[in-house]
């Protein structure tokens, strides 16, 4: 940091002329803007780990592992959140994935190019639409539907094996683990499908057309060509995918239950980190409540960070 | 022959299923905009904009609501416009190749996909545990953090786009560098920034989870930003999980304006960014 600092200042042309003094307040500016920005991580990172160090102190490791949540008797063990955070996210992850690759190969490949055009809109579109808005259709449309044509079927059918239903158990009001990871599917699906679309766009046109020319059927041009040469970038996509996943706050506040025990199965209610503190945070009374709630956030930041940071460096390693 | 034929159907069911995909998107978007029609617009009436939100079971409105998210975003805008435009500014045309540099684009780049919840934890130690209180202002300073990245990347690509001859051009007569930025680069890629404040806009028009502790909400009209303000995503979400019909209803009106002025900002967005793309 100090050596750069250095060469950004020595460029000689803005000491001399009009205004020099309005150049170098400008330059400065300009740096200060760049530095708050990294002040603000720095920042949230400083916050999270001041406000969370209370809990942490006080349940030590027992923090991470207990499924104790109890404001009444002042004990916090934050696993059944962190469960639920990361169930919801890889099972999302598991939805999404092969969609946004069908959808990405289908508007580079095969779609005729004057309607891939406004399906990608269409598919940004979808990215657009605020948290919240997911949120409420996911309560009121989706768990209704679900509960009605999934959850109540499975349940009280006689014919499924027993572990089929261990898995599917729970109160059949559509509010759930599983469903919860159904609209985060679909939420990240716009965004990975729009990197892995840019990606498969970054391939010279020679390479595939070097794999038609040698009679390869499409399939085999993108399962052997073309994905092998956005290896990186495409887990880079998947890591993307997952960070966004992780922090999704509204949309699995209103639609994963909100219970704060260990989720016993994927039909079972259950909450994440961010819906925890979405949750409580406004109402929490005592220090030790707020705290916990913060320290939950600094194992998030924690999770996200090191999720994101590898997607940056594998798709940024993308770059041919 | 029977392998080629295995092929081929292998290919078939692979483009079938890659369609497949696609149409499960759209028709994700299309279910959910529907339902907003549905469930919304039978409740769109004057009242919404006229009257503050009721108590159960009489009439009201969002206006206090509306108002609230218009001031915050308008704070969190200006804020992010001129954070993000000199940062991005910085990258572009001072120290983004410098090691330094490189540090600020990724940690730009992660602040962009940072969960906005955090953003709200952190503004809330910031503003409201040190000065004993929820504020418009906080709401705001929330807002900004989350479209000051955005602003940031859009500006830093939109200026990298300028021909550098623009830059030697204006040097040539004399003008200093950062004279050059302002006035001739800044110009030519203005529908760029532009384009870069609308995205920023149309991201936190929508936020919710921030707002919870930093603006906290207030069911009355309030133009005071030292004050706890109510915005549409934290009316919206405290309506739609109350028992009472009305706010429900009222709920689904407010996420069906939300959704529309998203929507709209973000595709002026998009057309400003196409057209300011052609050479």
């Amino acid at each position: 940091m100090t050596a750069t600092t250095m060469d950004i200042d020595t460029d000689p042309r803005d000491a001399r002329g009009q205004g020099a003094l309005g150049e170098t307040i400008f330059r400065w500016l300009c740096l200060g803007a760049a530095t708050l920005l990294l002040a603000a991580l720095a920042g949230v990172v400083i916050s999270l780990a001041i406000g969370g160090w209370p809990a942490f102190r006080q349940f030590g490791l027992g923090f991470l592992t207990s499924t104790d949540w109890n404001p009444v008797t002042e004990v916090y063990g934050a696993a059944g959140p962190i469960v639920g955070t990361i169930v919801t996210s890889i099972l999302s992850l598991v939805i999404a994935l092969p969609l946004a690759l069908g959808v990405s190969v289908f508007l580079v490949e095969f779609c005729p190019r004057n309607i891939a055009k406004p399906i990608a809109v269409a598919v940004e579109l979808l990215a657009g639409i605020p948290s919240i808005v997911y949120g409420m259709w996911g309560l009121f449309v989706l768990a209704p539907w679900f509960a009605l044509h999934v959850q109540l079927p499975i349940m009280t059918s006689t014919s499924l094996p027993g572990w089929v239903q261990a898995v599917f158990a729970g109160i059949p009001n559509g509010a759930n683990i599983f469903t919860a990871s159904l609209i985060l599917a679909i939420m990240i699906l716009p965004y990975m499908a729009a990197v892995f679309r840019e990606l498969l766009l970054t391939i010279p046109s020679q390479v595939r057309e070097a794999a038609y020319g040698l009679g390869s059927t499409s399939f085999e041009v993108i399962r052997k060509v073309m994905l092998p040469y956005v290896k990186r970038g495409t887990v880079g996509v998947i890591m993307l995918g997952l960070g966004r996943a992780l922090g999704e706050t509204m949309a699995v506040t209103f639609i994963i239950g909100n219970s704060h025990g260990f989720p016993h199965s994927l039909f079972d209610s259950g909450s994440t980190i961010a819906s925890t503190i979405a949750n409580e945070f406004a109402e929490a009374t005592s220090d030790m409540h707020t705290s916990a709630l913060i320290a939950l956030g600094f194992v998030l930041f924690v999770l996200t960070f090191a999720v994101l940071a590898v997607a940056r460096l594998l798709l940024a390693s993308e770059k041919h | 022959m029977d392998r080629a034929l295995r092929r081929k159907i292998t290919n078939s069911v692979f483009v079938g299923l890659c369609g497949f995909a696609t149409l499960v998107a759209l028709a994700a978007l299309v279910l959910i905009l529907w339902s907003l029609v549905i469930k919304g617009v039978g409740g769109l009436d004057f009242k919404i904009f006229t009257m503050d939100q009721p108590a159960p079971g009489s009439p009201g409105g969002l206006r206090n609501a509306i108002v609230g998210s218009i001031v915050m975003c308008l704070i969190g805008m200006v804020f992010a416009v001129v954070i993000g435009i000199l940062a991005g500014t910085w990258l572009a045309e001072y120290g983004g190749k410098t090691r330094y540099g490189q540090v600020v684009r990724f940690m730009n780049d992660v602040l962009l996909s940072a969960p906005s919840i955090l953003v709200g934890l952190f503004v809330y130690e910031l503003l409201v545990k040190p000065f004993h209180g929820f504020s418009g202002l906080a709401g705001g300073v929330a807002l900004a953090m989350l479209a000051v990245p955005i602003v940031t990347r859009t500006t830093e690509d939109m200026l990298t786009l300028q021909p550098n001859t623009l830059r030697e051009a204006g040097m040539a007569l004399g003008a200093g560098r950062g004279f050059v930025i302002r006035s001739i680069i800044w110009k030519a890629a203005g529908a760029g920034l532009f384009t870069g404040g609308l995205l920023g806009f149309a991201r936190i028009s929508g936020e919710t989870a921030p707002l919870l502790f930093t603006a906290l909400g207030n069911q009355f009209f309030n133009a005071n930003i030292t004050k706890p303000m109510a915005s549409l995503p934290t009316t919206i979400f405290q309506f739609a999980l109350s028992a009472y019909d009305d706010w429900q209803r009222l709920a689904w009106v407010g996420a069906l304006l939300i959704a529309v002025a998203v929507l709209a900002v973000n595709t002026i967005g998009r057309l400003v960014a196409r057209e300011s793309h052609r050479p």
